[in-house]
């Protein structure tokens, strides 16, 4: 049993693309504070994460728990309080804009709102090419990679190139998005619930090409969505986290078969069973999540935890690897001589 | 033919049928368009009884709902066939007797519960108005009720909770409060649309489980509105699959959920995306949900289905039994 490394445990397979340590946001809450001690939603609280060239790292976790706020920070749309980021090797922090910017078109982003992150008055081919242009691209060149990736995406540029975005379904709007994200040949792609709002049978086009694309132009992926069964579909390793703290991240089959952190376990429990003559008799959880502006001391999980003791509440469990390799859990019940009865047993 | 989805021959609604619905068309007219949102839908629901209808978006799932207590807009919407709730005759009712049915006969729990709740009144306060409105008794008495209801789907601190605005409760307890609205008056059919989508997965499944146990507890008709088929599989006795505003297959849940027969809903079981299927590449729906402005004279489904064949574009696809209880609109199934 060993502390995690900062970057997070890893499967050894060399540097990894994206090493995220330490990464911290606390909002500022408005307007609930006269004159009293100012407020915080302590969004992403000392989060630290790897991702290696080629593997699909999923997060999830319930509604607010940080994985937008975490993307957003590694992508730099907003200025973390504290922590590194290196990507490619390199530090990005404080760098100047146009290293900023030449770093952040090898990382891009596809939002879940297909419609409102498309310039409603450009056609779709032009949205595409819009950022090959701004980069330096020469004018036919960037419109010729806009009719590829149209074309890689499943959509046919003669019949769709001069759409506008209401002209179009909302797969096929996300489908825009996603080449959009490849028309500036990233290595690392954010999809923040890219396929959640779509309907089942086009989202599972949409993940199938998703598949397609990271095969061809060599992506890794860091897929955040609330939905459990698709980032257990497509991921290689998961991260949970839980109001803003990272409570569990390994290889998804352990995370889905041998769940440690008693969050885990009880958020993928909760997943309907598919079997009308099996189903859930007990919820595994009872209440909703704390709110995150004044979240539970020491283990956040404790309020809602079955197996919380005393040293719960006064000591943060630190994420420690697991003898396994590759599976970090931060649980009380995980850390020998933590004070807690059962700590030490599980292994 | 005892299907409980068989279109009644004679329009009677008696014994176990609570809620008969009779070739069902709600149709949307401006100047411009037409939106044939609801294309003939008939089922019945008996009491105690838990119908789940599973439809992807635009399919006529809320419309549908809507039209069991005409909640549609009344000068743009052409609402067919027929509606019996608990005996009345909901599309023919004049207003007040319209407005006496809805909440104390047939009440609705609405997918966005901040839609459905007044932000500038307390919940326990619009709870017990409602009480007050509907069944004649005094504001204490009303007040009581609303308190036990509290306690029924099990907000916790409930005395204090009904003093709470409903933007000081989270996502859980205002759906808590909704479903506590909607029982306020004893409905004996339920109507949800889809009142767990927009919450966490261990806050979904605990509001499931509490709908199950009311249901049980007060042997209500619930018509279930779901786009997720897992969460059907959790609360639905029977199922009806919907696609461009007809009922495309129907009968119980567990039969359909293991073998289902439209081509549709074999379809959208293969592109459910769940574990067991990690490295298989998935089987999706070619195309893109139909245009409602058109209503084809043909199975809505042909140009995404991969069985499609001439006779399914010559009209409307009947009934076909596919066993017990069991139905599906597709030509080209073998009876069995
Ligand atoms: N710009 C902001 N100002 C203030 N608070 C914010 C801001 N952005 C996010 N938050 C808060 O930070 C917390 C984390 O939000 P975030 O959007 O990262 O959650 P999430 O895990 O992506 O949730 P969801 O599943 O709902 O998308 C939430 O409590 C949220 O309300
Ligand atoms: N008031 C209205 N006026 C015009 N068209 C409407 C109106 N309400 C619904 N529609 C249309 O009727 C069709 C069916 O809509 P409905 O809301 O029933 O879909 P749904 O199955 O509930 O979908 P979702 O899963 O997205 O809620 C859609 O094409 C919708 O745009
Ligand atoms: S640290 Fe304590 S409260 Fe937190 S998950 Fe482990 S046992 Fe539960
Ligand atoms: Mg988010
Ligand atoms: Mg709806």
């Amino acid at each position: 049993m060993s502390q995690a490394t900062p970057l997070g445990a890893g499967p050894g397979r060399g540097e990894p693309l994206l090493a995220v340590s330490g990464l911290r946001k606390y909002f500022p809450v408005k307007g609930l504070s006269f004159g009293g001690p100012s407020l915080v939603v302590k969004a992403v609280d000392e989060v630290n994460f790897a991702v290696w060239p080629g593997e699909t790292l999923g997060i999830v976790g319930e509604s607010g728990c940080g994985k937008s706020t975490t993307a957003r920070l590694v992508m730099r749309l907003i200025e973390p309080d504290s922590g590194q980021v290196r990507f490619e090797g390199r530090e990005l922090a404080g760098g100047s804009n146009a290293s900023l910017r030449a770093v952040r078109s090898r990382m891009q982003m596809v939002f879940q709102d297909s419609y409102s992150s498309l310039n409603p008055r450009l056609p779709i081919e032009d949205t595409i090419a819009f950022g090959p242009r701004v980069h330096g691209t020469p004018r036919a060149e960037a419109r010729e990679r806009a009719r590829r990736l149209l074309a890689a995406v499943g959509l046919d540029s003669a019949r769709f190139g001069r759409r506008y975005p209401h002209e179009l379904s909302g797969g096929q709007r996300q489908r825009i998005n996603i080449a959009r994200a490849l028309a500036l040949n990233p290595r690392l792609v954010f999809l923040d619930e890219a396929v959640s709002a779509l309907d089942k049978s086009v989202q599972a086009q949409v993940l199938n090409l998703l598949v397609d694309l990271k095969a061809e132009f060599n992506l890794t992926y860091v897929f955040i969505s609330h939905d459990l069964n698709v980032v257990q579909y497509i991921s290689d390793r998961v991260l949970v986290m839980y109001l803003g703290k990272v409570v569990e991240t390994g290889p998804v089959d352990v995370i889905y078969n041998a769940p440690r952190h008693p969050y885990t376990q009880a958020l993928l429990s909760s997943r309907p069973s598919m079997d009308p003559e099996r189903r859930i008799t007990v919820p595994p959880l009872t209440g909703d999540p704390p709110n995150p502006i004044n979240p539970p001391s020491g283990c956040r999980f404790r309020t809602r935890c079955s197996f919380a003791e005393e040293v719960c509440a006064r000591v943060e469990p630190p994420l420690l690897a697991l003898p396994c390799g590759g599976h970090d859990v931060a649980c009380h019940m995980m850390v020998p001589n933590s004070g807690h009865s059962r700590a030490g047993q599980a292994s | 033919m005892s299907s409980s989805f068989a279109v009644a021959t004679s329009a009677i609604s008696t014994g176990d049928r609570l809620v008969e619905v009779n070739d069902l068309t709600v149709r949307f007219v401006s100047k411009d368009t037409t939106i044939h949102a609801v294309n003939g839908v008939s089922f019945t629901l008996a009491a105690g009884e838990v119908l789940g209808i599973l439809g992807e978006s635009g399919s006529g799932k809320t419309v549908t709902l809507r039209a069991l207590m005409r909640l549609l807009p009344e000068g743009r919407t052409q609402i067919g066939g027929t509606v019996r709730v608990a005996g009345h005759d909901v599309l023919g009712l004049s207003p007040g007797a319209l407005s006496r049915v809805r909440g104390s006969t047939i009440a609705m729990i609405f997918q966005e519960p901040m839609t459905a709740l007044d932000p500038v009144y307390t919940v326990g306060y619009q709870i017990a108005e409602t009480v007050v409105r509907h069944e004649n008794v005094s504001w204490a008495e009303a007040r009581r009720r609303t308190l036990d209801l509290f306690e029924k789907v099990q907000i916790p601190s409930a005395q204090r909770r009904l003093d709470a605005y409903p933007h000081e409760l989270s996502g859980g307890l205002r759906q808590r409060a909704m479903i506590a609205l909607a029982l306020s008056c004893r409905p004996s059919v339920l109507l949800a649309d889809e009142p767990t989508t927009a919450l966490d997965a261990t806050v979904q499944i605990q509001i499931l489980l509490l709908l199950r146990s009311l249901q049980k507890e007060l042997g209500m008709g619930v018509v279930f509105v779901t786009h997720d088929v897992g969460v059907a599989g959790e609360i639905a006795d029977k199922l009806a699959i919907m696609y461009a505003g007809r009922f495309i297959e129907t009968g119980p849940v567990t039969p359909i959920m293991r073998a289902p027969r439209h081509p549709y809903t074999e379809g959208l079981l293969a592109s459910t995306v769940h574990g067991a299927m990690r490295g298989q590449r998935l089987k999706a729906i070619q195309g893109s949900p139909p245009n409602l402005e058109i209503l084809p004279a043909a199975c809505s489904f042909a140009p995404r289905c991969p069985r499609v064949a001439d006779i399914c574009l010559a009209g409307v696809p009947p009934e076909v039994p596919t066993g017990p209880d069991r139905m599906a609109r597709c030509v080209r199934i073998t009876q069995n």
